[in-house]
């Protein structure tokens, strides 16, 4: 193929992500899975590099989750998301950046249906007016948390205190990146790089000084499948899903795994610790596991935070052989206090997996 | 530790391991066992299909991926009547082919 022909290729690809002032949605789950991600978002985008971020105290659920698992109906789920539309309007914004990759789709989905059926978004608006006596303007830009992270992944960079190298050996640290399939399997010109060729996460992986791999089931899905896990009968399948990207990445032995989604980050951790007591097998050097970090987890690392009010003790996976290669001091003792510098507790270790 | 749930078997194949000798070798003898592009039209048509699960699209598509077993399964299920090569599209005869892979696996050990 010829250069131009990419290049023109890649052109297709790319999304205009605004640079400043946006309304931002909290994810329902991300929060008690990665407590301090959001807030880090917050801290890294509003209070480090200056922009203009917004949120509202009476945003809610978006109802993806019950959604995708059948339980309401999509016009309950799109009169949900009006009334976001309208908190955004109310709020006198227009970009609209979501925080869940659940929350991306299902609003990208909602959006789409009413470009196809502007009939249904007619009723939609109908619904709100009954039920809460609001109106709403549709969003200019919808992005993902992670699209305005990589949009700023330079700023980032240029503050970095750490970055992605292995400070003994001075090679990039190798990096899993696994984003979630609804941010552009459903709608490829949604997301930058497309459903093939996505690099939100892959950009900021390498301008953060890592090295991404390229492993046979990158593209697959982590397994969370909503009903898959939801259901304890057909968690088997889910755990399978993870057990696939496992076997496949593990022969090229990666330092961390990043993910923008809240399922994903949670089962590559978790079902590393239900694989390491089932088949006895885990996929970091000495029976570690391999570390799996959020973008903001990642990037608060970079930027010099302390690992423990980024929230890295919550994880399955003991992140401290990534802090150690990274070369970013920490202490052991402090790892369970709570913000009163107190200990919380300490939480029983598995048999198998090594979590420190 | 019992969780009450388990691995799934994979349902992966892996190419690069799997036997396809008796594909190559019956594409030697019939290349129109190449042309085909898995419509199941001969599937659709066959009268044994319902009961037992013949399908000439399944047979061409388990020799590619190494599946004996259900190769093996399907030839005992043809009664070689040919309605298959009647409607295939791309005029592979499938009747043939049934023919030459049951001559083929008269040479593999362990066969049923
Ligand atoms: S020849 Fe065999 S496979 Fe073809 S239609 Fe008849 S029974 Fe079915
Ligand atoms: S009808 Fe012919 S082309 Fe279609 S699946 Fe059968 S053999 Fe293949």
């Amino acid at each position: 193929m010829i250069y131009q022909g990419k290049q023109k290729i890649w052109s297709d690809y790319q999304k205009e992500i605004p640079d400043n002032h946006w309304f931002y949605v909290r994810s329902c789950i991300r929060q008690s899975f990665f407590p301090a991600s959001e807030h880090y978002f917050l801290k890294i985008c509003r209070d480090l590099l200056d922009r203009d971020i917004y949120e509202s105290a009476h945003h809610t659920t978006c109802g993806g989750i019950a959604y995708h698992c059948d339980t309401i109906p999509q016009e309950t789920a799109m009169t949900i998301v009006a009334r976001q539309f309208a908190l955004m309007t109310e709020a006198g914004y227009e970009n609209l950046v979501t925080s869940c990759i659940t929350s991306f789709g299902n609003y990208t989905e909602i959006l789409e249906t009413w470009r196809e059926f502007p009939e249904l978004e007619a009723r939609v608006r109908e619904h709100l007016w009954k039920s809460c006596r609001r109106e709403f303007r549709k969003p200019v830009y919808l992005a993902h948390a992670s699209d305005l992270v990589y949009k700023l992944r330079d700023e980032i960079a240029a503050r970095a205190r750490f970055s992605l190298v292995d400070k003994e050996t001075g090679e990039p640290l190798k990096i899993v990146e696994h984003i979630g399939c609804h941010y552009s399997k459903m709608f490829p010109h949604k997301g930058v790089g497309g459903a093939e060729y996505p690099c939100v996460l892959s950009g900021m992986a390498e301008a953060w000084g890592g090295k991404v791999i390229d492993y046979p089931e990158r593209r697959h899905c982590c397994g969370f499948g909503f009903r898959q896990y939801l259901v304890k009968a057909n968690r088997g399948y889910s755990m399978s899903n993870t057990y696939k990207k496992f076997e496949s990445m593990e022969p090229y032995h990666p330092d961390v795994i990043i993910t923008n989604c809240p399922g994903c980050p949670f089962f590559l951790d978790r079902w590393q610790y239900v694989i390491s007591e089932q088949e006895g097998k885990t996929y970091g050097p000495d029976g570690h596991g391999i570390p799996v970090l959020t973008y903001e987890e990642l990037a608060g690392l970079v930027l010099g935070f302390d690992p423990w009010d980024l929230g890295l003790q919550v994880h399955q996976v003991g992140p401290e052989p990534l802090l150690d290669k990274m070369g970013i001091p920490y202490d052991p003792s402090a790892k369970y206090n709570g913000l009163d510098r107190k200990k919380l507790m300490t939480p029983g270790l598995p048999a198998v997996l090594k979590c420190c | 530790m019992d969780f009450g749930f388990n691995l799934s078997p994979s349902s992966a194949v892996e190419l690069d391991k799997v036997d396809t000798s008796l594909f190559r070798e019956l594409c030697r003898i019939e290349p129109g066992a190449r042309t085909c592009i898995g419509c199941g039209s001969c599937s659709a048509t066959c009268t044994a299909s319902e009961h037992s699960g013949m399908s000439v699209r399944k047979l061409l598509l388990s020799l590619q991926r190494g599946k004996m077993r259900d190769v093996e399964k399907m030839l005992t299920c043809c009664m070689l009547c040919g309605k298959c090569t009647m409607v295939c599209p791309r005029g592979i005869n499938t009747r043939r082919i049934i023919l030459t892979v049951c001559r083929l696996y008269e040479n593999v050990e362990g066969r049923i």
